[in-house]
């Protein structure tokens, strides 16, 4: 395996199985994915897909799946230090305030001085300023989803994997925190891989969409396409391209195209 | 999200494995409806005011009991002899070497017992070898009943301080460790995992994780064991002292000092009730800070 090729990331025929004493569920399969360094890529499937599965190998937080996972051509090591996860729920610490709970994030060593200015500035950027000293069950759950992903962002990670990171977001912060995540894309280059429900936020953000769904020749599921959206960002929703890749990736999801547009 | 709130229901409801409070320091299991403050248990000073109710009318039951001597005087003396028994043991300079022995042998003993049994709940807690090679051994010698200890510590360690704080020691070990070692089996796996995402392990990620995720539980082992250092405290110095409120309790029956054996009892529920209270005081404001 040559070192820095154009892929950031490789999957090769990557597969997952769960299974207690001898009943074996084979959740991914047979998952082939290139994702080059800096792009932003959207996981998309129905749930129970295995797409917080797929995020997990990716980033070393579970090492229990056949085929192989690179990082820049070496292969993942658990809790891989090259990646930060912002997980699907988001798991902070509840007798630590904000602050403190997003400057777990930041790598080892980082001295105090540039500590407190880089989690200030996060903070800031996600809208927790004024929250910077509360504890986690004194605010809200979309504000504990900001600063989950402001945890991830303090890490400065080669790849940023986010599970979900605007679920729990009203609209209006919703559109905000997504028009952060490009900011700071613009600035940083972090290869990004995110799961979503949202085929809008799918189809502004990202350079491919990624949709898993059920394997046509095994059990498990897989990679059944792979979407472009065809405009450079930023984009606009009512683009006539999107519009038919909008219908797309609905079809693929099982949606019918006459359904809501939303996601 | 729903499992850490789990967690912390689990860790909320298991915390206070201790008696319940009359005092009103400790953490109180019998919350109110928040609309009915007003109430008048709930105002402030009622609720440890309320508690000395039943021990007065105890007092003065027995006060009757013995000024109509019911029993004879050294079955139970009145009040007053116990009071005077008192008295007479302060001139004489006694009790309070009775006193202050026994609670710096509970202190000694609890303070190493303690420490001890957070570093073996610890390490069993986290490391699966150790875990593997220690716990089978520690769960049989739990098992051991403390006087069973009294004769080998005896013979080890003669009859001094050594062989007294270390029994206590013993008894004051093995519910911090239990505790600890529970807790850290049942510390929110996702919140482990998100510390492991970030780069935290051995220790930085007991530090910042582990630990403060089971300091509940450490508080209610503590509570634990400073009970049981008292409990091992008057076995070690009814066999083998000469100074002690477990002395106070074996000498005064030799004599038939009845008057003294009450105020031995009496004075290890005070003190055993003081300790407890000021500890409650910590686990209150750790709690707080914690969860
Ligand atoms: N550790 C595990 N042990 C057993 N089964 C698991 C485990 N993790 C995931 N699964 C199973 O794998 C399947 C996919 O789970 P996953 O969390 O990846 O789905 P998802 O696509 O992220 O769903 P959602 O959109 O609801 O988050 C589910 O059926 C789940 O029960
Ligand atoms: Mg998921």
């Amino acid at each position: 395996m040559t070192h820095a090729n154009t892929s950031a990331v490789v999957c090769r025929n990557v597969g997952r199985a769960f299974g207690t004493n001898g009943t074996s569920r084979q959740i991914l399969t047979n998952i082939d994915l290139e994702i080059a360094a800096g792009e932003i890529i959207s996981i998309i499937g129905a749930s129970g897909s295995g797409k917080s599965t797929l995020l997990r190998a990716l980033g070393g937080l579970d090492v229990g799946f056949t085929g192989e996972v690179l990082i820049d051509g070496t292969a993942v090591a658990a809790y891989d230090p090259r990646c930060a996860i912002g997980f699907q729920e988001p798991r902070l610490l509840p007798w630590a305030t904000v602050t403190d709970n997003v400057a777990i994030g930041l790598p080892e060593g980082t001295p105090k001085s540039t500590a407190t200015a880089r989690v200030a500035e996060l903070l800031d950027l996600v809208g927790l300023a004024e929250a910077a000293d509360h504890r986690p069950r004194e605010i809200s759950g979309g504000m504990a989803q900001r600063a989950s992903l402001a945890r991830a962002m303090a890490r400065d990670p080669e790849i940023l994997l986010l599970d979900e990171p605007f679920g729990a977001l009203d609209a209006l912060t919703r559109i905000k925190m997504q028009q952060l995540l490009l900011d700071v894309h613009a600035q940083t280059g972090t290869t990004t891989v995110m799961v979503t429900h949202d085929v809008d936020e799918a189809l502004l953000l990202s350079d491919r969409i990624v949709l898993l769904d059920a394997s046509p020749h095994t059990e498990g599921a897989t990679i059944a396409n792979i979407f472009t959206p065809p405009a450079p960002r930023p984009r606009a929703s009512h683009d006539p391209a999107l519009v038919v890749l909008r219908e797309a990736l609905l079809a693929g999801l099982g949606v019918e195209p006459l359904a809501s547009s939303k996601g | 999200m729903t499992t850490l709130e789990q967690t912390e229901r689990l860790l909320e409801t298991t915390s206070p494995a201790t008696p319940p409070d009359t005092d009103g320091t400790g953490t109180a299991l019998n919350t109110t409806n928040p609309a009915d403050t007003t109430r008048f248990i709930d105002r402030k000073g009622v609720k440890p005011a309320v508690g000395f109710l039943v021990p007065v009318v105890l007092l003065v039951a027995w006060w009757v009991v013995a000024a109509a001597e019911v029993f004879t005087a050294v079955q139970l003396p009145p009040p007053v002899a116990v009071f005077e028994a008192a008295v007479g043991l302060i001139q004489r300079g006694d009790l309070w070497s009775h006193i202050g022995i026994s609670v710096q042998r509970v202190l000694l003993g609890f303070g190493i017992g303690a420490v001890l049994g957070m570093i073996f709940g610890a390490i069993l807690g986290l490391s699966r070898w150790a875990d593997a090679l220690l716990t089978p051994l520690l769960g049989a010698l739990r098992a051991v009943p403390s006087l069973a200890w009294v004769p080998l510590l005896i013979l080890w360690m003669q009859i001094g301080e050594d062989s007294k704080v270390t029994l206590i020691a013993i008894g004051a070990f093995f519910p911090v460790f239990t505790t600890l070692y529970a807790g850290l089996q049942h510390v929110d796996p996702h919140l482990v995992e998100a510390g492991r995402a970030f780069g935290y392990k051995g220790f930085r990620l007991f530090k910042t994780v582990q630990l403060p995720a089971v300091v509940p539980s450490i508080f209610s082992g503590l509570r634990l064991a400073l009970a049981q250092a008292w409990l091992f405290l008057v076995a070690a110095e009814l066999i083998a002292s000469s100074m002690g409120l477990g002395f106070l309790l074996t000498d005064s029956q030799n004599n038939g000092r009845t008057d003294r054996l009450i105020l031995a009892i009496i004075l290890l529920a005070v003190l055993g009730k003081i300790t407890d209270t000021l500890l409650g005081l910590a686990e209150k404001r750790a709690i707080a800070r914690w969860t």
